[in-house]
């Protein structure tokens, strides 16, 4: 009665001769060699000098410029994005000078190296010795010494923002330009205007799109904060400069940055996962509405 | 009120150099149900996105309650409205899609709450009750907290009309607003769109479906290349159509 169903009882289970990777046998062995010749230098090297490294690691200079660098990265990336959004709108506002403008300060800021911009930034004494406050070609109320209100750290953020605003406004229009037509329509023919559909309606779709990249560029710009050395800004890796200059330990000292942005660009890489993973949702996508429109 | 809630005067609208408005008249009074029909491509959409000014006119004139759309008259010229002016003769027309076009970050109860909270300012409150009543009007109330992409076509399709009703429309305008959906949803629909023609609302509606503009209609028009070919009350034009062109279509679809 009980073999109704399988009435050839099972086949026997296939034990099959695998498929031989020599490849992968040679490509161990070759990393397996490399390792141990870069963990014995490690280790051996006493030009690696790690009790010195140790040392400096969690020094308070290193600290400061630790804190330095990640509260650059996060301005530069707040900042970077809101200008960003600015500059968007006004590449795709129907207002033709506003187009224009901002494509002329895209091509600006995207066709220099960031390195040249932050060494203008770092002299811009030179060129403006006195900032005033007045009537544009009138008369000045108030006068003040460029050098003066402009300090290291905010020619650091003011050049990482004005280029970061650069890149994020192209991500800001791509998510822009990834949101159905219908959903301006639809809010539109409710009343909205253009500003509300884009409040409401249209920046908060676009946000699937625009977070993955965004990821990335917090990633580049954690790393790009170590260009502000042309300012000068005191980060980390002109911190690490400061020190082999003293101590003439140069390469354990960039060692020791290498490790901190390590640690800290994997911090960011953990969060741009779930990030990704909580946008990535498709839960709350209109499937429904895709399929039903066969158009 | 105006006599007529909507009066065409030979509406005329081009994209390039493709004419596809050739002089559009007609009038539609409050309450009165018009049906439009015509082939693909006949301008039908067009001519509703014109009524609010989701396209601009090339000539002619056209008004909406008396007022005309997008522009305003001073001697014998017209001034455009500014963007803040449209969007106020926008709030009084409400409009559905063939696609629905929901907010699919927002739950239905959202969708039907966004445009009165945020464009009427009215008391989030006194709109959220306003918003289950209407969702219970479309039979809906059980999804309030649903978000589109997890309703069925003929849903969405009445949740996009519960949000139109939510502005308190004097004017609904639907454009096809069951063809994308599967044959067994159309029905749940057009009983939504009924019960708004019994309760006295004036629409204009793009449809194919000729059993409704035969119940539910007061007047069809039936458009081809931009003209009203012909226009009348429904039954008598689908039963004894007077012009070819009217016979050789409503011979495809009927
Ligand atoms: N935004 C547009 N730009 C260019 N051509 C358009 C646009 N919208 C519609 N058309 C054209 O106008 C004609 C009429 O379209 P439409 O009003 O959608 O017709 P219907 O709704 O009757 O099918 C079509 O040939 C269509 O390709
Ligand atoms: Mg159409």
């Amino acid at each position: 009665m009980t073999t109704s169903t399988q009435p050839r009882g099972r086949p026997e289970a296939i034990r099959a001769v695998p498929v031989r990777h020599p490849g992968r046998w040679l490509a161990a062995a070759v990393i397996a060699v490399l390792v141990a010749m870069a963990v014995n230098t490690l280790v051996y090297n006493p030009r690696f000098n790690w009790p010195e490294q140790f040392q400096y690691l969690f020094a308070p200079p290193v600290l400061t410029a630790v804190v330095n660098t990640i509260w650059l990265t996060a301005a530069a990336m707040v900042g970077g994005t809101v200008f960003g959004v600015v500059l968007a709108l006004m590449r795709m506002s129907p207002n033709p000078i506003l187009r224009a403008a901002s494509w002329f300060y895209l091509w600006v800021f995207r066709g220099t190296p960031l390195y040249t911009q932050l060494l203008i930034w770092g002299a811009i004494g030179a060129l403006f010795p006195t900032v005033s406050l007045g009537i544009p070609f009138g008369p000045e109320f108030v006068t003040w010494q460029t050098q003066a209100l402009i300090s290291a750290a905010i020619a650091a953020s003011v050049g990482l923002i004005l280029n970061e605003a650069a890149y994020m406004a192209e991500i800001v229009r791509a998510g822009i330009l990834s949101v159905d037509r219908g959903q301006h329509e639809a809010s539109g023919a409710l009343g909205m205007t253009r500003m509300q559909t884009m409040r409401r309606i249209v920046l908060p779709q676009a946000m699937r799109v625009i977070i993955p990249p965004t990821g990335n560029e917090t990633i580049a710009m954690l790393k790009n904060t170590s260009l502000v050395a042309a300012i000068p800004f005191y980060e980390l890796t002109f911190a690490a400069q400061n020190i082999y200059a003293r101590t003439y330990q140069v390469i354990p000292m960039l060692i020791m940055a290498v490790l901190w942005y390590l640690a800290l660009s994997s911090i960011l890489m953990i969060g741009q996962y779930y990030l990704e993973r909580h946008y990535g949702r498709s839960e709350r996508t209109p499937t429904v509405a895709r399929d039903q429109a066969g158009e | 009120m105006s006599d007529f809630m909507v009066k065409a005067e030979q509406v005329h609208k081009s994209f390039g150099r493709l004419e596809v408005l050739k002089g559009i008249d007609l009038q539609v009074s409050p309450s009165e149900v018009m049906c439009v029909v015509g082939p693909s491509g006949s301008g039908k959409s067009t001519f509703l996105r014109c009524i609010n000014h989701l396209e601009k006119i090339d000539a002619g004139r056209l008004y909406v309650d008396g007022e005309l759309v997008g522009y305003r008259q001073r001697g014998d010229k017209l001034h455009e409205l500014h963007e803040k002016e449209v969007a106020a003769q926008r709030r009084e027309i409400g409009m559905v899609f063939q696609r629905f076009n929901l907010f699919p970050h927002m739950t239905a109860v959202e969708n039907i709450m966004e445009a009165p909270v945020q464009v009427r300012r009215e008391s989030k409150a006194e709109v959220r009750q306003r918003a289950g009543e209407l969702l219970d009007r479309v039979g809906l109330a059980d999804k309030a907290t649903a978000y589109p992409g997890q309703l069925s076509g003929g849903q969405q399709q009445r949740v996009a009309i519960a949000r139109a009703l939510a502005m308190r429309p004097k004017l609904m305008l639907f454009d096809e607003p069951t063809s994308a959906l599967d044959p067994e949803l159309v029905g749940e629909v057009l009983e939504v769109m009924k019960q708004l023609a019994r309760d006295g609302m004036t629409m204009i509606v793009v449809t194919h479906e000729m059993g409704f503009a035969r119940e539910v209609g007061d007047s069809l028009v039936f458009m081809d290349d931009g003209i009203v070919v012909e226009s009348g009350n429904p039954r008598e034009v689908l039963a004894d159509p007077k012009h070819d062109r009217t016979k050789a279509f409503l011979s495809k679809v009927l």
